[in-house]
């Protein structure tokens, strides 16, 4: 890959590919020995982002990090590749990348037309809209007439256009390629009010120069689960991706954090959790993982209930409810299978 | 005897028969291409069919479900695929066609401005060019939309020219011109005006060629043109209404409104292009003899004359075949209309392309239609070049 | 017939009129020549004194450049603190701060590489020409990727900056002769096909924007091999942007191959000379010195349109400014940002400028004698 760039391009010959892979996702990871993960490319703080030191952190990013945790014991065997709404999906089907961590819509259409798995969920979001206070707007449904600023080739942009016309509105809508230029046309006053997820408007928000002079409207107006997503039809690396995320909601179900998970693993006389802690049977295997995967990536990220406070929770400046993805058992979305 | 006869050349080995080489070399060719091209087609369609993405035209016909900020026909997101790839072009040639009639205007200005006697208007022409050339017309473009939306009002805020035109960040807002019944009259005229008009000239020319006599053309001209149309539209009792822009809550509503965006993208355009057919001009200008317009001064033409008869025909088939490729390039330039968020074809095609995942069919039909421009500009170009190449005797 | 001639005398020498020489007469030569002449020069005037204190205000008078963050900047004047806290990034990019010097180090191999090609006693240029565009590639992925003997890895999306800018123009424009000289021949060449096949690219790819043959080459390319190849991002946008330059280039050189007089070809063929040598020894030499200026504009536009990169999501210059205008930390000091990127991209387009229209005119001179 060294030579790639510039050779290739001299040449005109594609030196620049990558050695070939065999067959299906997982082999071509470990044999690479890290694991390709697509991310957003402007950086959506909490989901993911990139510090000076050019660290990623960001929910988005425990994802592949708590893959390459189960795969290689080791959350830096992860490579970024920053992708925008457009260029997302090609570069999955293209092969570029191995898992889509980019607050990516679970829609039937995708899953279906454009070759691509969501294998879970891990954060259930939805729409909405934020404007400036001085606006005096108190719900979306005051809009008619609004100039709304909103990123291309999104389920966003097909959202509002249902929305406005569902309830019998007219709008502008101004349209740009990246969260960037949508936040820079706003802050600049070019449209009244700005829509995404209601997840990304708290993030956009923490970028403005005074976000107390912001608010977010109450209304939510779409469904808008947000998962990793992976190639169609390649079930053994689904598999991996699935239960690497349970793990971590598994963990905080039974309480287990980084903190105390080597010692309940050491103590623990609950099946159920020796189960899970692969203290008892050979679950990792089933799944083509070391049988401690849930143990290390519990120990080297933390559980959802950790990640979440870290990257977009109380304990970030973004400071999101728990709301839908709370536990089930504490009225949540958050829902792990058993791992039995 | 015989045997002195010199033997008839040896043929060459059929392998250095340069017919036979050319059909080797072109037939490799085409095998080359070929091989290329089926493994190129062949890896896309297993590709495609390995992640089960969806091939063929038939989205053209599904519902698009997404709006557009601009369309000059019917469209919302109830339309098709289809539509919004119309839509999209039409934003194309909109801002291709204002963009190239302003570029010409500022670039005839500022090229012959630059050979102005006046040492100022020569030296301002100059820096203008030099600028405008050496940067790059998408950093112009976001330029000039940053400046132009910091610099406006906002809407609550609007410049008004009483209660009828607004100016700010959402756009400028005219009155809208409603026609009425009756206006098919009014609208009939302009063109009956035209053909008037034309005829006109026509028979000018063969009665000045006839007897030498010539009229004040262009004033009679006008006349034709402004009048006609506006005795047709007093006679017809003013058959239009006026839909003027109120005061909205966020925006003002009604009326027309000219977005930031096209005009960001429209001056932006052309004020960039106008910097090279400035330079066009210039040397079109130059390129004709300094002879010419003595012979013309000796013949007691006026400056006006000189200009007009003698300096600007000949000037023309020294500047047409390059604007014509300026004209192409700001077609082509049209295309960064995506980054200051103007719904042109190239970023309807992204929106498409993400909303289907069809990136094979979308680049296809995006750049058929970039084609297809570039080959009616060109064709109408050279017909006008062939046209005017024949004033030479 | 008498006439009045008043007989020959020698007349005191007058000094020359006051209107004719001198910066008054100059005045009047070319600013107020005649009224119409006037009245533009107080209009004129008039807007200059509109527009430019104003702009002297904006950036000289009231700037700001003392501070690091944005809270010592007023609205009043520009904020060029903006610039001094991210000129780093405007140079190198994401590119990691204690491996610039590698990039630094390339620049200066670069002009180092490019001065044999100016030493009057070098005879073989085009040979050489040819080493360096082979070599430097090579030397310049070693040095910039790095990734062994203990140089830190650095990946290609950390790339970018008016260093980004520069490589893929520089990568843009060498690749771009090979194709572009391939091209024309083809287009020039006898046989039907070939001439058909090249005139097919050479006007498709002329015909589109190059942003549609960067969309093509981000998102078409990937599909275009088996599965599992992966190319990365900035090679897919060099190879855009060589496909798009060569296109362009192939014109140029036609039209140099255009003004080499039939007797070149023909005395060639007489000598015996093969297709590659009467081409390589006779037509090409000349025909590429004559468009060397045509070879420097192609270039200066080539170096204008790295900009559209962007759009593939890589950071060159106007890149990394929109990038520095939406961090929180800088977010709406934006007209600044774009300011001094545009002044970076003009200072090298109008040197280049400069310098192929002294070219152009030597060439021109060395025409006519």
């Amino acid at each position: 890959m060294r030579l790639s760039s510039l050779l290739g391009a001299c040449a005109l010959v594609a030196l620049g590919a990558t050695a070939a892979q065999a067959g299906p996702t997982l082999d071509a990871v470990k044999q690479k020995g890290f694991v390709q993960c697509g991310t957003n490319v402007s950086g959506l703080p909490g989901f993911a982002s990139v510090n000076n030191e050019n660290q990623w952190s960001g929910l988005d990013i425990d994802l592949c990090k708590a893959v390459a945790v189960a795969l290689f014991n080791d959350p830096n065997a992860v490579k970024y590749t920053p992708l925008n709404a457009k260029e997302r999906f090609t570069a999955l089907q293209s092969g570029q990348i191995d898992i889509l961590s980019r607050n990516t819509t679970n829609t039937l259409s995708r899953d279906t037309a454009l070759g691509l798995d969501f294998p879970v969920i891990n954060y259930y979001d939805g729409q909405g809209f934020m404007a400036k206070k001085a606006l005096g707007v108190q719900s979306a449904l005051e809009l008619d007439g609004a100039s709304v600023c909103v990123q291309a080739g999104t389920t966003t942009e097909l959202n509002l256009a249902d929305f406005f016309r569902a309830n019998n509105m007219n709008y502008q809508g101004v349209v740009f390629e990246n969260n960037d230029e949508v936040l820079a046309a706003y802050d600049s006053g070019r449209c009244d009010v700005l829509t995404t997820d209601a997840s990304g408007l708290y993030s956009t928000r923490t970028k403005l120069q005074n976000p107390d002079d912001h608010m977010v409207l109450p209304e939510i107006i779409s469904k808008e689960p947000l998962g990793p997503a992976v190639r169609h039809g390649d079930n053994e690396w689904a598999d991996i991706v699935r239960w690497s995320f349970y793990a971590m909601v598994q963990a905080e179900e039974f309480g287990i954090t980084s903190e105390n998970v080597e010692q309940i693993a050491e103590e623990t006389q609950n099946p159920d959790i020796q189960r899970f802690l692969g203290k008892l049977d050979e679950l990792g295997a089933g799944v083509g993982l070391p049988n401690d995967f849930a143990v290390q990536i519990v120990k080297q990220i933390g559980n959802y209930g950790e990640s979440f406070e870290r990257n977009v929770g109380m304990g970030s400046t973004l400071k999101i409810e728990r709301g839908l993805n709370a536990l089930w058992t504490d009225g949540g979305l958050q829902y792990a299978m058993p791992f039995r | 005897m015989a045997q002195s006869a010199p033997r008839p050349p040896a043929r060459p080995p059929f392998w250095n028969d340069p017919l036979v080489r050319s059909i080797i070399y072109q037939v490799l060719a085409i095998g080359l291409v070929c091989a290329v091209g089926w493994y190129l087609i062949h890896n896309t369609i297993t590709n495609l069919q390995r992640l089960g993405v969806s091939t063929g035209f038939g989205f053209l016909d599904r519902p698009s479900g997404f709006d557009i900020s601009q369309v000059l026909i019917d469209y919302n997101s109830t339309y098709s695929f289809g539509r919004a790839f119309l839509v999209g072009l039409l934003n194309t040639a909109l801002v291709a066609v204002c963009g190239i009639v302003l570029a010409t205007i500022i670039g005839f200005l500022v090229g012959i401005g630059r050979l102005s006697r006046n040492w100022l208007i020569a030296r301002l022409c100059t820096t203008y060019v030099e600028i405008l050339r050496n940067i790059p017309i998408l950093l112009q473009l976001i330029f000039v939309y940053t400046l132009l939306v910091s610099v406006l009002p906002a809407p609550r805020e609007s410049l008004a020219i009483g209660e009828t035109v607004f100016l700010n960040t959402s756009g400028l807002f005219v009155p809208r011109v409603i026609p009425l019944a009756g206006a098919g009259l009014f609208f009939l005229s302009i063109p009956i005006a035209v053909v008037l008009a034309w005829l006109f000239a026509r028979w000018a020319r063969i009665r000045r060629e006839l007897t030498g006599q010539s009229l004040p053309r262009n004033w009679i001209t006008l006349l034709i043109l402004v009048g006609l149309p506006l005795l047709t539209f007093l006679a017809t009792g003013r058959p239009v209404e006026l839909e003027y822009t109120t005061i909205g809550r966020f925006r003002p509503q009604g009326g027309f409104a000219l977005q930031p965006e096209f005009v960001a993208l429209v001056v932006g355009l052309s004020i960039y292009t106008a910097s090279y057919i400035a330079e066009i001009v210039r040397s079109g200008i130059l390129a004709i003899g300094k002879g010419q317009i003595e012979a013309a001064s000796a013949l007691g033409l006026e400056r006006s004359q000189i200009l007009r008869l003698v300096v600007v025909p000949q000037a023309l088939r020294v500047i047409v075949p390059p604007l014509t490729s300026q004209y192409l390039n700001l077609t082509k330039n049209s295309s960064l209309g995506v980054a200051v968020g103007y719904p042109d074809l190239f970023s309807v095609a992204g929106t498409i392309n993400n909303q289907t995942g069809q990136a094979v069919e979308v680049i296809a039909i995006t750049m058929a239609v970039y084609l297809l421009f570039s080959l009616i500009t060109s064709a109408f170009m050279n017909w006008y070049n062939a046209r005017i190449a024949l004033v030479e005797r | 017939m008498a006439t009045d001639i008043a007989p020959h005398a020698t007349a005191a020498e007058l000094p020359p009129p006051r209107t004719s020489v001198g910066p008054l007469a100059w005045l009047k030569q070319n600013l107020f020549a005649t009224p119409k002449d006037t009245v533009l020069t107080i209009l004129v005037v008039l807007f200059l004194l509109w527009v430019v204190p104003p702009l002297l205000r904006w950036a000289i008078f009231d700037a700001t450049i003392s501070g690091t963050t944005r809270d010592v900047c007023t609205f009043d004047g520009a904020c060029w603190t903006v610039i001094k806290m991210r000129f780093g990034q405007l140079i190198y990019g994401l590119y990691p701060p204690e491996a610039r010097w590698r990039v630094n180090l390339m620049a200066v191999l670069v002009v180092l590489s490019l001065v044999p090609l100016f030493l009057p006693w070098l005879k073989q240029k085009l040979l050489y020409g040819a080493g360096v565009l082979i070599v430097m590639p090579i030397v310049a992925s070693l040095i910039l990727e790095g990734g062994w003997g203990g140089l830190q890895q650095v990946e290609t999306n950390l790339w970018g900056g008016l260093f980004l800018t520069l490589l893929i123009s520089f990568v843009g424009i060498a690749a771009s002769l090979p194709i572009g000289i391939l091209l024309a021949l083809g287009r020039r060449s006898n046989m039907p096909i070939i001439k058909a096949l090249c005139v097919t690219l050479i006007e498709i790819v002329r015909g589109v924007p190059l942003i549609t043959v960067l969309f093509m080459a981000s998102v078409m390319l990937p599909l275009f091999f088996p599965p599992g190849w992966s190319i990365d991002k900035l090679t897919r946008a060099l190879i855009g942007v060589s496909i798009f330059s060569g296109a362009y280039m192939a014109e140029v050189i036609r039209g140099g191959l255009q003004a080499i007089p039939k007797g070149q070809y023909e005395a060639a063929n007489a000598m015996g000379l093969s297709y590659w040598q009467s081409m390589g020894l006779i037509i090409l030499p000349q025909a590429l010195r004559l468009v060397i200026p045509g070879i420097v504009n192609t270039f200066i536009g080539l170096f204008k349109d790295t900009s559209l990169v962007l759009i593939m999501g890589l950071y060159d210059l106007l890149g990394i400014a929109r990038m520095i205008v939406a961090s929180p930390e800088w977010l709406g000091r934006s007209i600044e940002t774009y300011v001094a990127a545009g002044f970076g991209f003009w200072i090298f387009c109008y040197a280049m400028s400069r310098y192929s229209q002294r070219l152009e005119r030597k060439l021109h001179t060395g025409h006519k004698h």
